[in-house]
């Protein structure tokens, strides 16, 4: 799949997007939910030659997306799952677009429903900074990673790191790698402390 | 909107439209309902410069009432092609990389074949004694006009309304001479509400008694019922919100001499809408090709998707508009939804638009950037 937009330089790409560039083979299928303005699906079309799609509800964003020459649905998550066939994509990403969906529950098994393996990333709300504004300051804290008021917020659901790894064993998901950042570092220790963000990627074992 | 003669000199200038028979006895066309018709005449207009492996050739469709003639100025007119702020020199459809072609239909009556061609049998113009017509035997002929061309692939296939039945109908029909699609605030079949108002429409020509089952021609011609079909058209083609704006609930300054004479301005728009369009297009052509459009099924019973696995190399770009009631967007959505499943490649956008159906003509700036950044992707390839 060719592309409008120059190679990007590898080397410049945020250290988040570069995490999940590592977790997906070249060659593969991936839909991205959420795709924002293309970024990441296009650093996956370029860079690793994926056969790329991704959907999005903003309209702003859907132009970004045609400008960056990649195939996008003007659709919302919730409703646009539904149109995939079971394991449709080898890879399904899920990336800060989960914690904004209503029904998150059931996004997440459709999610993978359609995709052999999903990559899951979300902001970490007990992060310990958060945990500083909320326990010493006594308001909802405000984070580069969760960076709105409590008044403007796109997010509907506050999750912790150990929450998802909770879910995923409940739910009987297989965590196959588990990566966590503060920024631009690779957090390793005490992650549901430490870090700001946390990407998963987990399959089901049903 | 509206450019005048003096544009005619800075985009395409002058351009004509060209005719291409085929289908001459005993090699007519054979159509979906097993009739034959020959010989057909296609009406089409073509702009810019086919390369010479022949692999930039752009088909644009029409809705409709539209026709061959999408852009530039014929000698003489006041106002450009009817998709003429979508087609031209650095436009959504750049005439400095594609050659383009627009073509007319068949059972249409703006220089190609239909109910009121002259019947080679009786000498006499055909009237209902012309076959009903299908949207595939519209682009069966128009597959006739593109090979004339010398062309094998089309680069796109592009149409807004009927001229995006007509571009899915391409892919369905000749999915080996399609590389990618552009269907426009369209449907893969036609539902009950649409059907009603193409009946409305028709019932109001045949209930014209100048219409005297289609015989009309060399008498008055059923003028008060095309209009009035042509006045529900443009009330299903509009919004509330942009009937709203263009006339509000203002009313003539003069008080109407009858009783029931128009005097809020969007009556008059209409009868003015109507009285107009009856001089350029055939009651009989109106009764045809609204019937070819609410017989089209894409589907055939089956499931889209098992349609689309033909077309499974095509890219598509899908295109409705928000306050499109007449093909509201989950029609689109219908084609996205079988294109993903049937794993075909699928951009999908929804624009933001108070015209309704019109929309497609008029958003020119929203539909040129994703029409130039589709087309770019793909012919890069």
């Amino acid at each position: 799949m060719s592309n409008n937009s120059p190679v990007p330089d590898i080397n410049k790409v945020k250290l988040e997007y570069r995490v999940i560039l590592d977790l997906i083979p070249a060659g593969s299928s991936v839909l991205d939910l959420g795709c924002g303005d293309g970024e990441l699906l296009n650093l996956l079309v370029r860079t690793k030659n994926v056969r790329g799609s991704g959907i999005e509800i903003d309209e702003k964003a859907v132009r970004n997306c045609a400008l960056l020459g990649i195939s996008v649905s003007q659709q919302d998550i919730e409703g646009g799952l539904s149109d995939y066939g079971d394991k449709s994509f080898d890879f399904v990403i899920l990336n800060q677009s989960l914690q904004q969906v209503v029904k998150l529950e059931a996004v997440l098994q459709e999610t993978l429903r359609v995709g052999d393996k999903v990559i899951i990333g979300f902001p970490n709300f007990v992060y310990y900074k958060s945990r500083l504004q909320m326990v010493f300051g006594g308001r909802t804290p405000v984070t580069p990673s969760l960076p709105n008021m409590w008044y403007d917020t796109p997010n509907l659901h506050f999750l912790s790191i150990s929450d998802f790894q909770a879910y995923c064993h409940t739910r009987n998901l297989k965590i196959e790698k588990a990566i966590y950042l503060d920024g631009n570092r690779i957090i390793k220790f005490l992650p549901n402390f430490f870090a700001q963000t946390g990407i998963f990627l987990v399959r089901s074992q049903t | 909107m509206t450019k005048t003669i003096e544009n005619a000199t800075e985009g395409l200038g002058l351009v004509e439209t060209k005719y291409f028979t085929f289908a001459s006895a005993p090699d007519e066309l054979i159509l979906e309902s097993g009739e034959k018709l020959g010989p057909v005449t296609l009406a089409y207009e073509t702009y810019g410069t086919l390369n010479g492996d022949k692999s930039n050739a752009i088909l644009i469709l029409h809705a409709l009432t539209g026709n061959a003639h999408v852009a530039g100025f014929h000698q003489g007119d006041k106002d450009p092609g009817w998709w003429d702020n979508m087609i031209g020199y650095g436009k959504a459809f750049d005439l400095d990389k594609y050659f383009i072609i627009c073509s007319n239909v068949i059972g249409g009556c703006q220089g190609s074949t239909g109910p009121s061609s002259i019947n080679p049998k009786t000498k006499m113009p055909y009237g209902l004694d012309f076959p009903l017509i299908t949207i595939k035997d519209m682009v069966d002929a128009q597959s006739h006009l593109v090979r004339s061309l010398g062309i094998t692939k089309l680069l796109c296939v592009a149409g807004g309304s009927m001229g995006g039945m007509q571009v899915l109908q391409w892919t369905v029909s000749f999915p080996q001479m399609v590389q990618t699609a552009i269907p426009i605030a369209t449907s893969a079949r036609h539902s009950p509400q649409q059907i009603a108002f193409n009946e409305v429409g028709r019932q109001a020509i045949m209930a014209d008694p100048a219409w005297k089952d289609g015989q009309y021609y060399g008498h008055d011609a059923p003028s008060r019922g095309l209009a009035v079909a042509r006045m529900i058209g443009h009330i299903t083609y509009m919004s509330d919100i942009s009937m709203a704006e263009k006339f509000g609930r203002r009313v003539k300054e003069e008080r109407p001499e009858k009783k029931f004479s128009p005097d809020f301005e969007v009556e008059g728009y209409l009868q003015y809408r109507g009285d107009n369009f009856v001089k350029r297009f055939d009651a009989n052509s109106y009764l045809y090709i609204t019937k070819a459009i609410d017989r089209f099924d894409l589907t055939n019973g089956a499931g889209l998707e098992k349609v689309f696995k033909a077309a499974s190399g095509i890219k598509f770009l899908v295109i409705a508009f928000k306050s499109d009631w007449l093909y509201p967007a989950y029609q689109s959505k219908e084609i996205v939804r079988a294109c993903k499943q049937a794993q075909v490649d699928v951009s999908y956008c929804e624009l933001n638009s108070t015209y309704g159906h019109d929309a497609f003509l008029i958003e020119v700036e929203e539909q040129e950037h994703f029409i130039k950044n589709f087309l770019r992707r793909v012919s890069d390839e």
